[in-house]
C-alpha cells in the first residue's frame, strides 16, 4: 500500500510534514508495509492537508483536513482494506476536480516530483524526444503556432512569435529563460507547478531552446519560493542524470543545460528587460524596448523569456498536437489557463479551465462561493496591474479581449475575489501603495506618479478627500499609463481605474458623506452601543484598549467617540449584537 | 582588481573594528568573485553567513569583486532581500500581499506589534524578534499568512497570531 502526501507549501502550511512524521513514526512502531510518498499541491488549499491511500489493488482514497492525529486512524481502516468515510474527500469537492480540465497542472499532486521516474510514467520526456529525433525546429514553432499558445506571464503574447522571432536572431549563442519571478501578490499558480511538477518547466524549456537554437537555459525564481528552488535543483540533477539536459541529447547534436537564478525580492523583475539587469547582478531596472530581448537580451545576446505556466504547456501541445490545445477556448483566447482564487472565496486553491468559461463558473461553480455568504462585490484580476469585474459582469468569458473591455486583464491569473465588506478605495489605495513602493525610480512618471495618486487615495480613505479629487485621479491616471517606462508603470493606475468606473458612488461616499459603507476606513466609521440589545456585561469596556467604554454592570455601557481608536476590539467581544458600527 | 592599496587597508582595519570575519566569505568569492554578473549571488551567500550585509562588508565585496562600492550598495538596497542592519533571532515576515490584506493581515500587524512592543521593521530589544512586512508569501489560500524562520504559519487571527510568538518566546526562556 502506498500513502501519498500532499506537500506544496500550503500543504506544509496547513501541517502536511506533521502529518507524514506521524505517519512514519506509526508505520515504523507497527511495523507495517506501507510506503510513503510526497506530491504537490493538487490545488485544493482549503482542504490541506490532504492525504491519497494507493491499495495493492489501484484503488485510491482521497483523504482530507487530516492531521497528526486522524492519520493513525486512516492507517488502521485502510489496512482492514476499509475507507474511513468520515474523513474522505466529499463528492462535492472530487466534483470540483473533475470540472477541470487540467493541462499545465496535469501531474501537479498526481506524482512525486522528487522523482522523475514518476514523470516519466507519465510521458515525461516524451515531447522533447519526438522534437530533437521526428522534427525540425521549424516544425516545432509550427505546431506552438498551431496551438494558439499565449504568454501565461500576463502580457498574452503568442509564444509561437517569439520562439520565432529568437530563432531568427543573429547569432550563435542564445538564452532561454524562464520566468518564475511571479510577483502579483495574491497568485501562487507558477508556484504550485514549480513545487508540483518541475520536470513538466525544464522539459518545456528544453523544448523552446531546441527550436531556437538555444544551448543555455536560467531560471529566475524568487526567493520567496524555498521549496521550489529545492524541488528545481533536484529535477535539474534528475534531468542530468538521465541525460535529459547534457550534451547530445537523444544521441542528436542538440546540448542544453538549465541553472537556477534566485531573485532578491523586487516586483518589476519580473519585467522582462528588468529580470535580464537582474540576471547580470544588477539593480534590477527596466529599459526601453526596442530592442527586444530576442534580439538583444541577457548579455546582449538574443533571449527568450516565457511565464512558468507557459512552458509547461509546450509538452502537452507537442504530445497531443496544437490542433487538441486550439480546440479550447474561444477565437482568440486557446487552451486552458491556471487561476489562484483566493480572498473571501469559500474554497480557495488553484483551478485550470478552459478559456472561455465565466467569472462565475470560476468563483460560484467552482470555487464554491462567497464566505459566510455574504454578497459578491468583485473580484480583482490581474494584480497591482488589472483591475477588478464587479459583480453585475460576473457572466464576462474568460478570454484575453472581453476582459480588457472590462478594464481588468487576463494577467498572470490571480483572482482576488472580494466581497461587500471590501473596500474598493482602500483596495485601490492598497495597490497604489505596492505599486508605489516597487517603482524601481527610474523613470518620473511612475516614480512621482504613483506617489501623488497614492497620498490623493491615502487622503480619501481618511476622511480629507476634497470635491475633484476623483476628477485629479483620472487625469494623473491616464498621463501616468501613457508615459511611463515600462509595464509597471503603464498599468499601475489600472486598479484606479476601475474602482472609479465601477464603484464612483463608492469614492463619492467617502468625498463627500464622509462614509465608508464597508467600513474599513478608520476614520469613517463609527462605534457606539445600542441601550437595549446592552446587557450590561462589561466584556467590552474590558477588552477596550484605551478605556474609551465606561457603564456598570447589568447597565448599557457608552462608548466615549472622543476617546475611541476604532479598533473594533468591543465589536468582536460583544455576545450581544449591541455594538454598532456606522 | 581596480582598488588601490589605501582602501583595501582602510577596508581589512574597518572589517577588523567592526568584528567581521572575512574568511568565511571566501569560499563564496572563490567560486563567484570572477564570474560576471554573479554580485547578487556573492550579496546572497554574504547575508546567509552574517545574517545581515553590514556596510565593511559590502566594500571589501566591492574591493573583491572590483566593483565601485556605490554600485554594491546600490544593488543592496535595491532589493527587499538585502538587509543593512541586524534582525532578531526569529524574522517574522507578515505577508501584506492583496489575498492577506482583504482577510484582515492588517489586524494581524497590529496584534504583533502590540505582542512585540515594536513596530514593523524594528527588532525587539531583546534581539529576539525582527517584524518585517513582505508582499506574498504564495499561500494565498491560507491568508492571512506568515513565516517565521521558513515555516508558513496559515489563517491566522489576531489572538493566533499572539499565541504563536508567545510560544517561540516560551520556548526560547525554557532553553536558557
Ligand atoms: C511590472 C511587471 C511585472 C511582471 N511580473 C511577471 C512575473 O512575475 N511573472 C511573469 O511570468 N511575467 C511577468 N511579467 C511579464 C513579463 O514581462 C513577460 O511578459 C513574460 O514573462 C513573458 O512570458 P510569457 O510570454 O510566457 O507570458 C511582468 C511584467 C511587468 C511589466
Ligand atoms: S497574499 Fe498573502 S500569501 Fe499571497
Amino acid at each position: 500500500m502506498k500513502m501519498i502526501v500532499g506537500k506544496g507549501s500550503c500543504g506544509i502550511a496547513a501541517g502536511a510534514n506533521k502529518v507524514s512524521d506521524s505517519a512514519e513514526q506509526y508505520i515504523k512502531d507497527n511495523n507495517l508495509d506501507i510506503d510513503v510518498s510526497v506530491t504537490g499541491c493538487i490545488g485544493m488549499c482549503y482542504l490541506e492537508p490532504i492525504v491519497d491511500f494507493i491499495r495493492d489493488d489501484g484503488t485510491k482514497t482521497t483523504y482530507v483536513l487530516v492531521n497528526a492525529e486522524n492519520i493513525k486512524e486512516i492507517i488502521d481502516s485502510e489496512l482492514k482494506g476499509e475507507t474511513l468515510t468520515k474523513y474522505e474527500m466529499p463528492e462535492v469537492d472530487k466534483q470540483r476536480l473533475e470540472k477541470q480540465t487540467r493541462i499545465a497542472l496535469r501531474n501537479c499532486g498526481v506524482i512525486n516530483p522528487e522523482h522523475i521516474e514518476e514523470y516519466i510514467a507519465k510521458g515525461g520526456y516524451k515531447a522533447i524526444e519526438k522534437c530533437v529525433t521526428e522534427m525540425t525546429p521549424e516544425e516545432v514553432i509550427e505546431e506552438i503556432k498551431v496551438s494558439g499558445l499565449a504568454g501565461r506571464g500576463g502580457a498574452g503574447f503568442p509564444t509561437w512569435f517569439k520562439w520565432n522571432a529568437a530563432r531568427s536572431a543573429q547569432g550563435t549563442k542564445k538564452y532561454t529563460i524562464c520566468n518564475a519571478d511571479e510577483g502579483d501578490p495574491g497568485a501562487f499558480m507558477d508556484r504550485a507547478v514549480l513545487e508540483g511538477d518541475p520536470h513538466a518547466v525544464l522539459e518545456g524549456m528544453l523544448i523552446g531552446a531546441y527550436a531556437m537554437g538555444s544551448d543555455e537555459g536560467v531560471i529566475y525564481v524568487r526567493a520567496e519560493y524555498p521549496l521550489a528552488i529545492v524541488r528545481l535543483n533536484i529535477a535539474i540533477k534528475q534531468a542530468e542524470e538521465k541525460g535529459f539536459l547534457g550534451d547530445n541529447i537523444f544521441g542528436s547534436n542538440f546540448s542544453f543545460r538549465i541553472r537556477i537564478k534566485a531573485g532578491a525580492g523586487a516586483f518589476v523583475c519580473g519585467e522582462e528587460t528588468a529580470l535580464i539587469a537582474s540576471l547580470e547582478g544588477e539593480r534590477g531596472m527596466p529599459r526601453l524596448k526596442p530592442p527586444f530581448p530576442a534580439n538583444k537580451g541577457y548579455w546582449q545576446k538574443p533571449s527568450n523569456i516565457n511565464n512558468v505556466e507557459t512552458y509547461a504547456n509546450v509538452a502537452w501541445i507537442i504530445l497531443n498536437g496544437g490542433k487538441a490545445f486550439s480546440a479550447m477556448g474561444t477565437p482568440n483566447s486557446k487552451g486552458t489557463k491556471v487561476f489562484a482564487l483566493t480572498g473571501k472565496i469559500k474554497k480557495g486553491g488553484l483551478v485550470e479551465i478552459p478559456m472561455g468559461a465565466t467569472v462565475k463558473d470560476v468563483i460560484f461553480d467552482i470555487g464554491g462561493g462567497i464566505k459566510e455568504d455574504r454578497a459578491f462585490k468583485a473580484v480583482q484580476m490581474g494584480g497591482p496591474s488589472g483591475g477588478c469585474i464587479p459583480a453585475d459582469l460576473v457572466d464576462t468569458l474568460i478570454d484575453y479581449k472581453t476582459l480588457a473591455a472590462t478594464g481588468a486583464i487576463m494577467g498572470s491569473g490571480g483572482m482576488v475575489v472580494m466581497d461587500e465588506t471590501t473596500c474598493m478605495v482602500d483596495m485601490a489605495r492598497f495597490f497604489l501603495d505596492f505599486t508605489c513602493k516597487e517603482s524601481c525610480g527610474k523613470c518620473i512618471h511612475c516614480r512621482l506618479g504613483t506617489k501623488r495618486m497614492l497620498e490623493i487615495l491615502t487622503r480619501i480613505t481618511d476622511g480629507e478627500g476634497k470635491d475633484g479629487d476623483i476628477e485629479l485621479l483620472e487625469s494623473l491616471a491616464l498621463n501616468i499609463k501613457s508615459s511611463a517606462l515600462c509595464g509597471l508603470g503603464q498599468t499601475a493606475p489600472n486598479p484606479v481605474l476601475t474602482t472609479i468606473r465601477y464603484f464612483r458612488n463608492e469614492y463619492e461616499d467617502h468625498i463627500y458623506k464622509k462614509k465608508c459603507t464597508a467600513h474599513q476606513c478608520k476614520n469613517l466609521v463609527s462605534y457606539t452601543i445600542d441601550a437595549d440589545k446592552c446587557k450590561g456585561c462589561t466584556l467590552c469596556a474590558r477588552n477596550c484598549p484605551v478605556g474609551a467604554i465606561s457603564g456598570t454592570v447589568k447597565n448599557p455601557h457608552v462608548i466615549d467617540t472622543d476617546k475611541c481608536i476604532k479598533c473594533g476590539k468591543c465589536l468582536s467581544s460583544c455576545n450581544f449584537g449591541a455594538v454598532i458600527v456606522d | 582588481m581596480s582598488s588601490c592599496c589605501n582602501c583595501a587597508q582602510a577596508s581589512a582595519e574597518a572589517l577588523q573594528k567592526a568584528g567581521i570575519d572575512v574568511t568565511l566569505l571566501q569560499p563564496t568569492l572563490d567560486k563567484y568573485g570572477a564570474v560576471e554578473g554573479s554580485l547578487i549571488t556573492i550579496l546572497q551567500n554574504a547575508q546567509e553567513i552574517y545574517g545581515y550585509l553590514p556596510i565593511e562588508l559590502l566594500n571589501y565585496i566591492a574591493i573583491k569583486t572590483g566593483n565601485k562600492p556605490a554600485k554594491v550598495l546600490g544593488v543592496a538596497t535595491f532589493y527587499a532581500q538585502f538587509r543593512l542592519q541586524p534582525v532578531g533571532k526569529y524574522l517574522i515576515m507578515l505577508c501584506q500581499g492583496t489575498a492577506c490584506h482583504v482577510n484582515g493581515s492588517e489586524a494581524i500587524e497590529t496584534a504583533i506589534c502590540e505582542e512585540l512592543g515594536v513596530k514593523e521593521g524594528e527588532t525587539t530589544p531583546d534581539g529576539l524578534f525582527t517584524l518585517n512586512n513582505v508582499a506574498c508569501l504564495g499561500c494565498c489560500s491560507l491568508s492571512p499568512v506568515m513565516m517565521i524562520n521558513g515555516e508558513t504559519y496559515g489563517s491566522l487571527t489576531p489572538a493566533k497570531a499572539k499565541s504563536i510568538i508567545a510560544d517561540l518566546r516560551a520556548k526560547e526562556a525554557e532553553g536558557k
